[in-house]
């Protein structure tokens, strides 16, 4: 069986020393190989941006795509071939930006995919923008007098487009965000995993320091119920979205390909490409 | 007795206008006669001025007529748009509930037949339209039984009853017909056929249907005129074939989902129109990059922005070849009739796996919504063939696959995930032979040579349909829907005429075009688009400019065969002068 070794290679990431991708890349090895995946089962789909660089430095397929576009790619590849386990991942301006359309609709949609955000609230492939995740008076080269725009809700946003698995972490709590991507893999549907990744070279205020002052666990909320979404939107919108751990979750909604019927008894790749010549005189007596 | 016939009927959107021409020429395509039918309609949902043309004939017919012979009017609007286009003594059938009249001067024959009420008195005003059909039929002098066969097929899961109404309205409108005929002038007598039954569809089915036969199971698509037939009949067709289609947010999402179903090794594919293929851009490029199959059908409409939606026009032909930043291979194709696009579809589906490259399908509103008679299509005429995808587990020690090896052919083997021994990185960002992003110069010279020469000798077993010599006095060279045109029009002129429908847009045939183009002593391009794309295409492609002419049409309507062999003349008469 696999260790998370074997999901390793020997590519040195080209982010900054401390950058918080390091832990969320660690975790996802550890969670594959908890769940006791193969390399070779394993399609890591990134968008453009510092974090979109994680296919590459995984030991698996992967497909570094456009910006903004992992979704979609992801989408298409789970669609195909039901047995790979299928992580989409990327940064708030892959996902909250130019990929906010595709984000909406693949919670909406449910299919059997796990989407990991890397959250630093800014622009840093680019060197130092606003991103829409940036805090209110946030000051950037592109928001000299700080950001006038609320920023996005991902939980919130999230919940609202009907997703049926939602949790949120930070990078620096290494053990949390391993379990909570073993838990998201394991889900029967869409899962969304934001996780505040800090930048340490462009982000100064949202540090790792910040996010142990003002994250608050779900765990240490008495009534919090994961199952329920009307608590769970309750606590988000009490605690401004500054909440971690596993914010919803919904065991009972089918995913997109369950409720295709079946579509699950074998993965589209291994079915016959060649058409029955009975199906073809069928198909062609449609016509007359 | 006439060989052919011209038939159009004309009412307003949304009152079944779509379903009389559709009873009436299926019926027809079953009786054995070959058929070539147009709809204009615009867009809106309900309201509006919509007609169906249909041209009957007993021989392969390949365009719309250059006259109507019969128009059927269920409002006067139809009479006052469509008159000019009737022959001489043509006839007006006329539903007589909006008293209809004719314009002054026009040599035509209006005959107002109460459509609506001989309906209402049958039960159901709805069948006005079959009342019509019976009426067509007498005129036209045909049996009565195939309509029958035809309304029982239609109509029988909704009980015997229905099936017996509709049939006493047919019957209805024949007899009123009847009653009439004494006061005709001329003939409306269509010839009989040989009976033999052709296929009847619209370009955009024998697509979906060449995509079906090429193996693929998957699509994700956005709707859009005039493209959407094709996801709705793989909408229809798939689940039986365990697959499926996804709807997706927009074009951006559908081809990018697509790229990532072929990249795992599902044949997939997205169709869409000037607007969609606008936003698929740089998807285009990343297909190209990342070598990863990929067809797209871009059924053409009048453009720019919105453009004309529901209009005839052939202007994404520049977009499709140069489109996406940035040097890709890339395969722009161009059936020359509805029969051919269920093959070159099927070769498509082939070029992209074999070459590892995006390939654009191309086709136009006229060839993808105008439904005509083709011939049967033969299910193993175009094999089946992935190239170099892997599918079974590769004999490996190494940690990566070499995906992007640098190959003599350019073409590397394409493992697909799940794949055992195939591990690989795909990015858009240049890369080395494993995939992982490399700037390197050395690195990015051999890997864009290496992506270049797959298609620098590619040629297509047929890159363009020809009918006559290499010798001619004049070539002409069109695509898509306007070939058939052209045809027709080149055969009514005594001249040397040799024409072309090039399938092969890009990369160019020009090493197989060049004794055609060497052996014109004039050459002539028609399409449809304002700035003459075609004409563009093929003078950066061949150097005998002093002998090329182009001749456009951007107005939305399709070209008549008149119209082309008035063009053809004038300038063989221009020649001759000279």
């Amino acid at each position: 069986m696999a260790t998370f070794k074997d999901f390793r290679n020997n590519i040195k990431p080209n982010w900054c020393p401390g950058c918080g991708d390091f832990s969320v890349q660690a975790a996802i090895q550890k969670a594959c190989a908890a769940n006791g995946l193969e390399p070779d089962e394993l399609a890591v789909i990134t968008g453009i941006g510092c974090s979109g660089r994680l296919s590459g430095y995984i030991k698996s397929y992967g497909f570094h795509a456009t910006h903004g576009r992992s979704l979609p790619v992801a989408q298409g590849v789970k669609m195909a071939n039901d047995e790979l386990t299928v992580i989409a991942a990327g940064g708030d301006g892959d996902g909250f930006a130019i990929g906010m359309g595709h984000t909406v609709h693949a919670l909406k949609r449910n299919i059997d995919i796990t989407y990991i955000v890397m959250d630093n609230q800014v622009y840093g492939l680019t060197k130092g923008q606003t991103s829409p995740s940036s805090g209110k008076g946030f000051v950037t080269k592109t928001t000299p007098d700080g950001s006038k725009e609320d920023p996005i809700q991902p939980i919130r946003t999230a919940m609202a487009s009907g997703a049926t698995f939602v949790a949120q972490s930070v990078s620096s709590d290494i053990k949390q965000l391993t379990a909570i991507i073993q838990q998201a893999m394991d889900h029967k549907g869409f899962s969304f995993v934001n996780v505040f990744s800090p930048c340490v070279t462009y982000n100064k205020v949202n540090t790792y320091d910040w996010f142990k002052e003002n994250l608050v666990a779900v765990e240490d909320l008495d009534d919090y119920d994961y199952t329920d979404a009307e608590n769970a939107m309750q606590h988000v919108m009490a605690n401004n979205g500054l909440l971690k751990g596993i914010i919803y979750h919904d065991a009972e909604s089918k995913s997109y390909q369950e409720n295709i019927e079946g579509y699950l008894d074998q993965p589209l790749v291994k079915r016959d490409m060649a058409l029955e010549d009975e199906t073809f005189d069928e198909l062609m007596a449609a016509f007359r | 007795m006439k060989e052919q016939l011209s038939w159009k009927v004309g009412g307003q959107q949304g009152e079944g206008i779509e379903s009389t021409g559709e009873i009436f020429s299926t019926t027809l395509n079953r009786m054995g006669y070959h058929l070539y039918s147009y709809r204009h309609f615009s867009s809106r949902i309900k309201g509006g001025h919509t007609n169906n043309n249909v041209r009957i004939s007993t021989k392969e017919v390949r365009a719309v007529s250059d006259h109507t012979n019969i128009l059927v009017a269920f409002d006067q609007q139809t009479i006052d748009l469509n008159s000019h286009e009737l022959v001489q003594g043509g006839i007006v059938l006329a539903d007589s509930k909006f008293d209809p009249k004719k314009e002054e001067g026009l040599d035509i024959q209006l005959i107002p037949i109460p459509f609506t009420a001989t309906a209402k008195e049958l039960g159901s005003q709805l069948m006005k339209n079959m009342v019509a059909v019976g009426a067509s039929a007498r005129l036209m002098n045909l049996e009565l039984q195939p309509f029958k066969d035809m309304i029982y097929t239609m109509f029988i899961r909704k009980g015997e009853q229905i099936v017996e109404s509709n049939n006493q309205a047919i019957l209805a409108g024949y007899n009123l017909m009847d009653e009439q005929m004494p006061n005709i002038d001329g003939d409306f007598e269509l010839e009989p056929t040989d009976g033999e039954s052709q296929l009847f569809l619209i370009g955009n089915d024998a697509i979906s249907f060449g995509a079906l036969n090429a193996g693929v199971r998957f699509m994700a698509a956005y709707p859009i005129t005039p493209a959407s037939e094709i996801m709705e009949y793989m909408i229809d067709n798939l689940p039986k074939l365990g697959g499926t289609v996804i709807q997706t947010e927009d074009e951006i999402s559908a081809v990018t989902m697509a790229i990532g179903s072929n990249y795992a090794g599902a044949r997939s594919f997205t169709s869409s129109a000037g607007p969609g293929l606008s936003l698929m851009m740089e998807s285009i490029g990343l297909s190209g990059m990342t070598e990863t199959p990929l067809v797209i059908v871009d059924t053409m409409r009048g453009g720019p922005s919105t453009g004309l939606p529901t209009k005839q026009e052939q202007s994404d032909l520049m977009q499709m070849i140069y489109g996406t930043h940035g040097d890709i291979p890339k395969i722009v194709l161009a059936p020359s009739d509805v029969e051919d696009a269920f093959y070159t579809t099927m070769e498509a589906f082939n070029l992209a796996e074999y070459y590892q490259v995006p390939v654009i399908l191309l086709s136009d509103l006229q060839m993808s919504l105008g439904k005509q008679s083709s011939r049967p299509f033969d299910q193993s005429r175009v094999e089946i063939n992935r190239g170099k995808t892997i599918t079974e587990e590769i004999d490996n020690d190494e940690d990566y696959f070499e995906r992007y090896s640098d190959e003599e052919d350019g073409i590397s083997p394409r493992p697909i995930p799940g794949v055992k021994g195939g591990i690989h990185h795909v990015t858009g960002v240049e890369h080395s032979t494993v995939g992982t992003p490399n700037e390197g110069a050395e690195n990015r010279m051999t890997q864009m040579d290496k992506r270049m020469r797959k298609l620098k000798d590619f040629a297509m077993d047929e890159p363009f349909k020809v009918h006559g010599g290499v010798e001619s006095d004049l070539l002409i060279i069109s695509i898509l829907s306007v070939n058939g045109v052209v045809n027709e029009a080149a055969e009514r002129i005594d001249a040397d005429i040799t024409t072309i429908s090039l399938k092969q847009i890009h990369p160019f045939p020009a090493k197989r075009l060049k004794p055609y183009l060497d052996g014109a002593k004039d050459i002539l391009v028609i399409e449809h688009n304002y700035s003459g794309q075609l004409h563009s295409i093929l003078k950066m492609n061949y150097y005998g400019h002093d002998r090329m002419n182009s001749h456009v049409k951007y107005d939305g309507t399709p070209f008549k065969p008149d119209e082309i062999e008035a063009h053809i003349n004038s300038i063989l008469k221009i020649k001759e002068v000279m």
